[in-house]
């Protein structure tokens, strides 16, 4: 099938059957290859994307159910070349990257919990991330980049220097 | 990747008569007949395995006519496509039939709950799956679907033996209806859920029990109990019921009602728990919610 979407604000259109893998479009016909793989039956997360804003695993996701949507994936996150995304910058300050295969699904994943709690507790963190497996950190840096994000502003600091100096301290 | 996605059709359609058009289709000699295809969280993982058989499958998930919760004075009704976020964000549902969200926060993660289907969870019929307890307790009824009609059938009568169930050909579920018990029903409620696995989030379960029960002093005035991952299919527990109502709740009436559970649950052994822990686990959470009717009674 001709399948057009939307991915991080860029209409794109490539050929692919109806039942290939968001992951694989992504990554194969779209070369954005930050969206990764672990387990390809959604246990892991590593794959995570958003749908028209919902939290998704991309390896579960057929083509054909994507068409004309809005997809956003860790290579759309940061808001410029110059400028993180308050939740990457919180796991680059915190550590909460080692090997980075999870971390993508971990930032989506992240994202999608501060979307729904501003100001999460550490179990809904836990609850919130409950998808995101990885084997590298032992999660303890990860939950804490994630609390320490929603101390962020989540605009660009450009637009609010005082409050991101603010939260820096 | 192991598959081939050559050998696979797959169409989408914008509405429910076309569904049910291509599902009333012969089955193809070589492809089969037309299956649906919902949210695709265990048909994805079964194609991504190789063990997803070739065919053709209809892509339901644009249905808007299948989504959606609706309130009526006699009942709460789930559209097929309803996924397990929406039931955990509806207010009323969550109040009137909690089982239902507590089953749908048990499975799988957000992502999972985004795209899982309560459809998708009945139809794919795993004895392991966590909302047919739920529904089992609550004597949910499914409206299916085909170009000759729409039926209904009490989903207690659902599933009759593993992977299988009373889905004719070229029929869909719609609708997963529960009914809402009058205000002035007698006696205290109780609603019990609770799955065992290896750990709190994303395991399928060893054991899940869903009850809810009505009580009226020491007297329980009705029971259901619905049953996961103890026989090949979901389980509603009638004998263990029929004992529980027959006389008042005390000591000698819950051993009675263990040793009917003990015999009438079948699990087996496998890879996640062997068949004595789930017994045992069972007859425990049996106790568990006893007690906790008991309980209820004293305050
Ligand atoms: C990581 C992971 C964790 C999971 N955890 C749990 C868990 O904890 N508990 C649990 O119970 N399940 C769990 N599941 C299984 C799955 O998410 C659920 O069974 C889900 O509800 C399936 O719905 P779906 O819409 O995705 O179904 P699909 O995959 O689209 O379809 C499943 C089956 O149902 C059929 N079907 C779908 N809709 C209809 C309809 N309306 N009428 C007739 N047939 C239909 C399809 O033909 C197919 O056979 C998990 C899955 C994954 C990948
Ligand atoms: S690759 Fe999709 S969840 Fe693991
Ligand atoms: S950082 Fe390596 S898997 Fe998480």
């Amino acid at each position: 099938m001709r399948l057009t979407l939307t991915v991080n604000g860029i209409e794109r259109t490539c050929d692919v059957h109806p039942l290939a893998r968001l992951l694989d479009v992504l990554r194969r016909d779209l070369s954005l290859p930050g969206t990764k793989e672990g387990c390809g039956e959604g246990e892991c997360g590593a794959c995570s994307v958003f749908v028209d804003g919902k939290l998704v695993n991309s390896c579960l996701v057929p083509a054909m159910q994507v068409a004309g949507r809005d997809i956003q994936t860790i290579e759309g996150v940061a808001p410029s070349a110059e400028l993180l995304d308050r939740v990457q910058e919180a796991f680059l300050r915190h550590g909460g990257a080692q090997c980075g295969i999870c971390t993508p699904g971990m930032i989506l994943a992240a994202k999608a919990l501060l979307a729904e709690h501003p100001q999460p507790t550490m179990a809904q963190v836990r609850e919130g991330l409950g998808g995101n497996l990885c084997r590298c950190t032992g999660y303890t840096k990860i939950f804490e980049s994630v609390i320490a994000a929603a101390a962020l502003p989540a605009i660009p600091p450009s637009a609010q220097p005082s409050a991101l100096e603010e939260a820096k301290r | 990747m192991s598959h081939n996605l050559s050998d696979f059709v797959a169409q989408s359609v914008q509405t429910l008569p076309e569904a049910l058009r291509l599902l009333a289709e012969p089955a193809d000699p070589s492809l089969g007949p037309w299956r649906p295809l919902a949210g695709g969280t265990d048909l994805m993982v079964t194609l991504a395995a190789g063990t997803l058989p070739a065919g053709r499958y209809v892509d339901i998930w644009p249905l808007d006519e299948l989504r959606g919760i609706t309130v009526t004075d006699q009942a709460i009704e789930l559209g097929a496509l309803t996924t397990y976020t929406e039931i955990r964000q509806h207010a009323q549902l969550m109040t009137e039939f909690p089982l239902l969200g507590l089953a749908a926060k048990e499975t799988g993660a957000i992502a999972i709950q985004n795209r899982g289907t309560i459809g998708g969870n009945i139809a794919n019929a795993s004895p392991a799956a966590d909302t047919p307890p739920a529904l089992l307790a609550y004597d949910a009824e499914l409206e299916l679907t085909s170009l000759s009609g729409v039926r209904t059938v009490a989903y207690s009568q659902f599933h009759s033996g593993y992977k299988q169930m009373d889905r004719r050909p070229g029929e869909l579920i719609t609708k997963v209806r529960l009914r809402r018990p009058p205000s002035d029903a007698p006696g205290r409620t109780v609603h019990y859920y609770r799955k065992v696995g290896t750990r709190a989030a994303q395991a399928i379960s060893k054991v899940c029990l869903a009850a809810f029960a009505r009580i009226d002093g020491a007297r329980l005035l009705n029971i259901r109990l619905g049953l996961g991952s103890v026989a090949p299919t979901p389980l509603r527990c009638t004998r263990t019921e029929s004992v529980l109502l027959s006389g008042p709740l005390d000591e000698a009436l819950i051993r009675r009602a263990e040793a009917t559970l003990a015999y009438e649950c079948s699990p087996i052994d496998d890879v996640r728990s062997t068949s004595a822990y789930r017994r045992r686990v069972t007859l425990n959470l049996l106790r568990e919610l006893l007690q906790q009717c008991r309980s209820d009674r004293r305050e």
